[in-house]
């Protein structure tokens, strides 16, 4: 009813902002792009009723919530570039580990940033020899970081012999998890930073348009002229550097390197981004989408553990939610 | 003859592993001209549009462009010579919008210098251009800004002709242009063929169509199981003398 009073309005001059939103609203899928949202509403509405009185709702435990998705939403939005592009980066988890172990190696003597630089630089390098490899050498890029995933834990495990490095630096550990803006944490700023660069990068730059070209149809971005071969080894990259910041920032609020930070983010990455509305095969991706899917898995981390699940059980339940989810949002993408 | 030719493609050979999809193929073509290259389903068309729009690197063969031999490394290089492809099955990225798919690799960026070198996108003036460049063109499309991907199958071939003629190349390859447009868009398509022409273009037009050929081209090129099996004016020749030259009952040697 609305809708139709607003374009009736419209459609006397030229097509309106509303009019042309409405319209692309229509024919780019309706609904379904929102549909993440729409989830996110309803397990933090389900969440706050049923676990009222655990204490779900309490500032704390959603400061938890944000400071958990933090690492989780970084590492998603790299993904989803990676994805968009028609790969995969499966290697995300161990250098999440190797970037705080470098951090925590160079931080001591040479300050936070010089830390940081070197952890994401680190990073980096593993994502521009996944590219290379993938896209020189021609193996699918879901082998190639599968292959780099065990060479980077090996390293990792080496390093100081499965010891935690500390890190005792109060501006690295202030700037990248552990202290805030006033009542916020950096951490929520850091979502926000990310998601923001990420969607900006994906919509209002070149490279984010040929990554989506690259990923949708990449003969179709060749005859274009696009080079799709460098295409695919950035978006691997910019996978790579964001796994290295997420790392930075588990160091950062936890004060350590270790070589088992970020092992078990890897299902949990993939999840958020494909349940965001991203296609696991390339060509469409959302940022805004993989921040709330983040958000999702964090929130979902904490209500079952706040529900009283057993470790095995929570596994089971959240095994069971991500490939529900996952099959959902993939369908209602293949209708469109 | 009037003057040199546009393009020259000569002795162009190219094989996938045992097959020979083009064996000594030659053709010329000339601003202001319209030529048809014609043949059966894998004769070898797309390979000769492909070998010269820089996709693929021919056996052997040589390619001039205004006078100049050139080996054209990539479809970037093709464009750089002035060449432009409507390529059978390559076409438009679903995803993106009409005026990003328009200007797709040749975005114009804001923000000076600066955004030129990170790419910072001015989507307004890319959409003000693409709704101008596709009026003239007299091209169609409901909205600029909806995904190519919800686009009907001709109105994407229209977005992917307007891409390859708004830019004022001297050099067009059309690869079964028409093939899923309905009459009338078949009817807009014939007549900006006539207009490039007319604005001396140098025109490639692949077809199965006969009576386009008759209606707009000046020359054709028949190719028959990869070789040149005929060389004519348009002119000249009947409907069923380009039937026999297509299925091999002839050749003019
Ligand atoms: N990339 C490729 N790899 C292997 N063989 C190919 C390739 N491209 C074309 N061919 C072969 O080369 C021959 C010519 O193909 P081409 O696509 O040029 O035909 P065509 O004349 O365009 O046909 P159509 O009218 O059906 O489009 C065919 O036998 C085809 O199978
Ligand atoms: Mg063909």
């Amino acid at each position: 009813m609305i809708r139709k009073s607003i374009s009736k309005q419209a459609s006397a001059g030229l097509p309106s902002p509303v009019e042309a939103w409405i319209d692309r609203y229509r024919h780019n899928g309706g609904l379904r792009q929102y549909v993440v949202y729409l989830a996110f509403a309803l397990i933090l509405a389900t969440f706050s009723i049923i676990l009222h009185d655990d204490g779900f709702l309490s500032s704390s435990n959603l400061l938890n919530i944000g400071r958990q998705a933090a690492p989780i939403a970084v590492m998603a939005v790299g993904m989803a570039f990676a994805l968009a592009a028609g790969e995969i980066d499966l290697s995300v988890g161990s250098v999440v580990a190797l970037s705080s172990l470098v951090a925590a190696e160079i931080v001591g003597n040479h300050g936070f940033l010089a830390g940081a630089l070197a952890a994401l630089g680190a990073s980096a390098l593993v994502g521009i020899v996944n590219g290379l490899i993938t896209v020189k050498v021609r193996i699918p890029s879901f082998l190639v970081t599968l292959g780099m995933l065990g060479i980077i834990s090996g390293i990792a495990r080496n390093w100081n012999d499965l010891q935690s490095l500390p890190i005792r630096n109060d501006r690295f550990s202030g700037i990248f998890g552990a202290g805030g803006l006033g009542p916020v944490s950096s951490l929520l700023i850091w979502i926000v930073v990310v998601g923001i660069l990420g969607h900006f990068a994906l919509h209002h730059l070149r490279w984010g348009r040929h990554v989506l070209s690259t990923g949708a149809d990449r003969d179709a971005a060749n005859a274009a002229g696009i080079n799709t071969a460098r295409v695919k080894i950035s978006a691997l990259v910019v996978s790579a550097t964001a796994a290295g910041f997420a790392g930075i920032l588990l160091a950062g609020r936890l004060s350590i390197g270790r070589h088992d930070l970020g092992e078990d983010y890897l299902l949990t990455v993939i999840a958020a981004v494909v349940i965001g509305g991203t296609n696991l095969f390339g060509g469409r991706a959302s940022i805004l989408g993989a921040v709330t899917g983040a958000l999702i898995m964090a929130m979902l981390n904490n209500g079952l553990i706040l529900m009283g699940l057993e470790v095995a059980d929570q596994l089971i339940a959240r095994g069971v939610i991500i490939i529900l989810a996952v099959a959902l949002s993939m369908r209602e993408a293949k209708e469109t | 003859m009037s003057s040199a030719p546009a393009l020259v493609a000569s002795g162009i050979s190219k094989s996938f592993r045992a097959v020979q999809a083009l064996d000594d193929v030659s053709i010329e073509l000339h601003h202001g001209r319209v030529t048809a290259l014609l043949g059966d389903n894998g004769a070898g068309k797309s390979t000769l549009v492909k070998c010269i729009s820089g996709l693929y690197q021919p056996d052997a063969g040589h390619i001039f462009v205004q006078g100049t031999e050139h080996r054209i490394s990539s479809s970037r290089h093709a464009r750089e010579l002035g060449i432009e492809t409507v390529h059978q099955t390559l076409s438009v990225i679903d995803p993106l919008d009409v005026a990003e798919n328009l200007f797709l690799n040749r975005e114009h960026t804001r923000g000076g210098w600066l955004g030129a070198r990170i790419g910072l996108l001015d989507k307004r003036r890319m959409r003000q251009e693409c709704a101008s460049t596709l009026a003239r063109l007299d091209i169609r499309i409901p909205s600029l800004r909806r995904s190519v991907g919800s686009l009907s199958g001709g109105q994407r071939q229209a977005v992917a002709i307007g891409r390859a003629v708004a830019w004022g190349q001297q050099i067009v390859l059309l690869d079964e242009p028409a093939a899923a447009l309905g009459v009338e868009q078949t009817q807009r398509v014939l007549d900006l063929i006539v207009n490039l022409r007319d604005q001396g273009v140098a025109v490639l037009l692949i077809t199965h169509n006969m009576d386009r050929v008759l209606a707009v081209c000046d020359q054709a090129v028949v190719l028959y199981q990869g070789r040149k099996c005929a060389e004519v004016n348009v002119a000249d020749v009947t409907k069923d003398d380009l039937v026999s030259y297509i299925t091999g009952a002839r050749g003019t040697g």
